[in-house]
């Protein structure tokens, strides 16, 4: 149930992980697509949030590549209710049921079993 | 009641039966819907635009379900694998997680719009093995969630402490962590239904009030002492009335007959004096 809204909220907290912890890439993925009443009005109020690149790269890597390379620059384009159903397509109906994400810094391995990632640590792997 | 903190700790107490209770107990339900309600109206989201929210301790996703009913996007985490499972059997609408809150999150920040949290606090005050400080658990959990929350926004926790001690605690390690804010105590002076909240602001907000008995909100200028004053007066007065007619209405003719027939089929007809004009009359004053 790991949606890609969330995913491009999610850095690795592991201590002293500073460099390279987002995104963190999705390994061995299993996807499944659920269809989602769209909230055209939230995805528009959320899109200064994201990390554009981070989400077009996730995207891509699992096989998803209707976003373009870049964020339309014109406001047309980008509040167009075609551009935000696409968005919301990719952000809210693809959940990531099984797999693993991986920290590109420390190297860290966050399981997903059943839609739920283990976002648990060891104790020497707490920051302070 | 005993406190569950002290038995376990969350991933091991919340296992499967209890989980199970947590679907099943319409009064568990009732109750965490009622403080869920709570809780969102102490988040003051304003107007009814859709937010992005955080369930820290989410469980089986019972104030979830709320947040779902008014609309919003969440992201619940919990410690407890048992309770999650049912929430996926439930097919709840946010983006679960397996984390514990000491550890603190890896949210970026300014992710969410608020963070909810209902009876889960009480757990980070205990040291469930040796390597847990509660101080330092609070304090991470704390920074992180201030890290990742939007300025401004609101986190409201319910949470049952055992001590004001501990309620210093958490307000001191809130405050460290850069939170505004205090505890609203709803009903205070009744023991059931009393509930206390822990109400974190991200920016310079003022604390809400909580609630009383009468529904009344609780200010402490002089007028509220007058009103309650009066209120006193009257339940007194009230209650006085009542005894004086319970007294007259207790000690009359039908009841001294009436006990008389009790003791005369107790002790026989003999040891009893017989009715008269004059049984249960009042005596004139000169006696």
């Amino acid at each position: 149930m790991v949606r890609l809204i969330t995913h491009n909220m999610l850095t690795c907290h592991v201590k002293n992980c500073t460099k390279d912890n987002f995104p963190l890439v999705f390994e061995n993925v299993e996807l499944e697509v659920r269809p989602a009443e769209a909230n055209l009005d939230f995805i528009k109020r959320f899109i200064p949030k994201l990390e554009w690149d981070a989400l077009v790269q996730t995207a891509r890597s699992i096989g998803e590549d209707s976003l373009p390379e870049q964020m339309p620059e014109d406001k047309a384009t980008l509040e167009s209710e075609e551009f935000l159903q696409k968005l919301h397509h990719v952000l809210m109906e693809i959940h990531v049921e099984e797999g693993q994400m991986k920290c590109r810094g420390c190297g860290h391995i966050y399981p997903i079993s059943t839609g739920i990632p283990n976002m648990l640590l060891a104790e020497h792997e707490v920051g302070r | 009641m005993s406190r569950p903190e002290e038995i376990a700790p969350p991933e091991i107490f919340y296992g499967d039966i209890e989980a199970k209770k947590y679907t099943a107990n319409t009064r568990i339900q009732n109750i965490q819907s009622e403080m869920t309600d709570r809780a969102l109206e102490l988040l003051a989201l304003g107007d009814d635009e859709a937010k992005f929210l955080l369930d820290i301790g989410c469980g089986s996703g019972l104030s979830g379900e709320i947040l779902d009913e008014d609309g919003h996007y969440w992201v619940g985490v919990d410690v407890s694998p048992s309770m999650l499972e049912v929430a996926v059997e439930r097919e709840v609408e946010g983006d679960l997680f397996l984390q514990d809150i000491g550890q603190g999150f890896g949210f970026r920040p300014g992710t969410f719009d608020g963070a909810i949290s209902i009876s889960v606090l009480q757990w980070l005050l205990n040291a469930d093995s040796a390597a847990h400080s509660p101080a330092q658990r609070i304090t991470r959990f704390f920074t992180t969630l201030h890290g990742c929350l939007r300025n401004p926004s609101r986190a409201v926790f319910q949470f049952y402490p055992s001590s004001d001690d501990q309620v210093h605690m958490l307000t001191t390690c809130a405050q460290r962590a850069g939170f505004g804010g205090g505890v609203v105590v709803d009903y205070p002076n009744s023991t059931k239904k009393r509930k206390m909240y822990l109400c974190l602001m991200v920016g310079h907000q003022e604390v809400p009030s909580g609630l009383t008995e009468g529904g009344m909100e609780v200010d402490d200028g002089s007028s509220s002492k007058v009103k309650n004053e009066k209120r006193r007066k009257a339940r007194a007065m009230a209650s006085k009335k009542m005894k004086g007619k319970k007294a007259l209405g207790s000690v009359d003719k039908d009841w001294i007959l009436k006990k008389k027939e009790l003791y005369r089929q107790r002790k026989g007809v003999e040891q009893v004096p017989r009715d008269s004009k004059f049984t249960g009359r009042k005596r004139k004053t000169r006696f």
